[in-house]
């Protein structure tokens, strides 16, 4: 098969995949106990109203025209109103987006910035002093719960040490970059661990890999090797993992923009149960899963563009 | 499997699972006997120490009520060690069963599971977990469910990986040849074979379900107060975290050294069942 080929037949696999997405959440949907009338007119709605509304609604037909409505609507972008905020689910959406996609991609910097000196520290002192307490820390940062961090950073260095604001978004790109930076320091935190008890692992069997004694017989020092030869594998398994943890970075996202009081679609997702939102959530879900699915879109492509064998 | 079991017995345990089960066993303790080991009763007020710093009568402080924290720490042990086991038992539970059914039968059921594994992964498993809690109303019932929804399928997917594998070898064509019925192949032959990585990411997975429960607890969709849970105690002691750190300290730390706990229990299981991951 020819990259051309392989590239459109993995387009194509996104046809069934956002299909089954929007399947998923019309079900899910459905499930509301009750239904959907009784939950935006709570016990007030008069008969006549509540009738003029499942015509409205369309839940007047049947089960499999509501499906072919709702995938329509959500193909052209229109998730209802937020009951909420009283305007347009995918103008709120849009607005709120850009935070949480900003945020998700400072704290994969932060992660990989964090995670790649310390794998090859740690790799290369492996079982002394400095490799255990690397894993030592990380160890303990797997174990720590985000919203838990998050309130330990923002009290010492908001708080106490006033170095960063104490949540918030601001108004240039400078300021979102300092406002983010504490939350995403602490969404990094669990992704840095992950990929450095990774690395590390694969430049050790590298490191012990044929291949390098090898480079070195050849003469090449041995700094040279390990970038050349343990960069370039290890990137291509940093790639995938960063891009299998996508999902769990948004999901950390909703914790992390909840204790930050940050403005994007998470703190937007927790705000719309309390307030019985179900338009926002049903589109939330729905656009954090299409996400996720276009981040493994995106693995695939710098896979490919990384190591030759992929798509040959 | 038996020579297996004897070749493991004759083993040193690994550190990590020492240190692992150490922790388990004081979390354990703190659930059995509470009041042994709580100075105080955890919704006791003491109007005469409201918000005091850790001191010898009151080791890890008090909150806005003078309730102990200490006492509230011990006494929310039993919530979260029941987070972690039904969080995993569950899920665990259904997803074996489903991974032994589509990997032993393949097919259109298979076919299907394959579908379900991609959708499935496609959703951040927090999102669809506080997406179904949303619909199903806050509580800790509710949580079980979204949570089983959800995660059956990592525990079926690894079920039906292991039974594949299981399913080729030599024994299970023995069993047949002797005319074994289908169902006591299954689960006398297949599922003890098989069953080793999946009970090794459960005691890996109840880490992750302390922090999901504790999560879930703190955003105020898991356990509800008064229920004394590590994260509700946290969430409600945020609000003084810059005055009465203490507050929100110590639970945090029970969190982070139970989930530790499970952790290292996991991966000593790991080395000590020879289960690569």
């Amino acid at each position: 098969m020819s990259r051309g080929a392989w590239l459109v037949s993995r387009l194509l696999q996104m046809v069934p995949t956002f299909l089954l997405i929007g399947l998923a959440v019309f079900v899910l949907a459905r499930l509301l106990p009750g239904n959907a009338v009784m939950a935006l007119l709570g016990d007030r709605g008069s008969d006549e109203a509540v009738a003029r509304l499942t015509r409205q609604l369309g839940l007047d037909q049947s089960i499999g025209m509501q499906l072919l409505a709702f995938l329509e609507s959500v193909l052209r972008g229109q998730f209802g109103t937020s009951l909420a905020f009283r305007i347009p689910v995918t103008r709120l959406i849009a607005e709120r987006l850009p935070v949480t996609l900003m945020l998700t991609g400072m704290a994969i910097v932060i992660a990989l910035a964090l995670a790649l000196p310390l794998a090859f520290v740690a790799a290369l002192k492996v079982n002394r002093w400095p490799d255990l307490l690397i894993r030592g820390v990380f160890q303990v940062g797997l174990s720590s719960p985000i919203f838990y961090v998050g309130l330990v950073l923002l009290t010492v260095f908001a708080a106490w040490l006033r170095i960063f604001p104490v949540g918030g978004y601001g108004d240039t790109f400078a300021e979102h970059i300092y406002h983010l930076f504490l939350p995403a320091v602490t969404l990094a935190f669990s992704l840095s661990a992950i990929v450095m008890r990774n690395l590390r692992a694969s430049i050790l069997s590298v490191i012990r890999a044929e291949y390098v004694d090898f480079a070195r017989a050849k003469g090449l020092r041995s700094r040279v090797v390990l970038l050349r030869h343990v960069l370039r594998n290890a990137l291509i398994a940093t790639v995938t993992l960063v891009g299998l943890h996508i999902g769990s970075l948004l999901g950390g996202a909703v914790i992390t923009e909840t204790v930050f009081a940050v403005p994007g679609v998470g703190r937007l997702m927790v705000d719309s149960i309390f307030a019985r939102d179900y338009p926002v959530i049903q589109a939330l879900t729905l656009v954090l899963a299409v996400l996720v699915s276009l981040a493994f879109l995106v693995t695939d492509l710098v896979q490919m563009w990384l190591d030759p064998r992929v798509g040959r | 499997m038996r020579a297996v079991l004897a070749r493991i017995a004759s083993r040193p345990l690994p550190a990590p699972l020492l240190g692992g089960l150490a922790l388990l066993a004081v979390m354990v303790a703190f659930t059995v006997s509470p009041g042994t080991f709580a100075p105080y009763d955890p919704l006791a007020f003491d109007y005469n120490a409201l918000l005091s710093p850790p001191s010898a009568a009151h080791l890890f402080g008090t909150d806005q009520f003078g309730r102990d924290i200490l006492s509230r720490t011990i006494a929310a042990a039993a919530v979260d060690l029941q987070i972690a086991l039904f969080a995993t038992i569950f899920p665990g539970l259904l997803g074996s069963l489903i991974g032994l059914f589509v990997g032993w039968y393949g097919g259109v059921a298979d076919a299907v599971f394959g579908r379900l594994v991609d959708l499935v992964v496609t959703f951040p498993f927090l999102v669809l977990v506080i997406a179904i809690v949303a619909i199903l109303g806050p509580g800790l019932a509710n949580m079980y469910i979204a949570v089983t929804a959800v995660g059956w399928v990592f525990y079926a997917r690894l079920m039906r990986g292991e039974v594949l594998v299981q399913k080729s070898g030599e024994y299970v064509a023995a069993a047949r040849v002797l005319g074994y019925s289908t169902p006591r192949i299954i689960f006398r032959h297949i599922l003890p074979n098989a069953v080793r990585p999946v009970l090794v990411y459960a005691v890996t997975d109840m880490a992750l379900a302390i922090l999901l429960g504790s999560s879930l607890g703190y955003l105020g969709l898991g356990a509800q107060p008064p229920t004394a849970e590590w994260g509700v105690l946290i969430a409600d002691g945020k609000n003084f975290f810059t005055t009465a750190p203490w507050i929100v300290l110590f639970p945090g730390a029970a969190i982070v050294l139970a989930g530790l706990g499970f952790s290292l229990t996991g991966d000593g299981l790991a080395d000590l069942l020879e289960v690569r991951r």
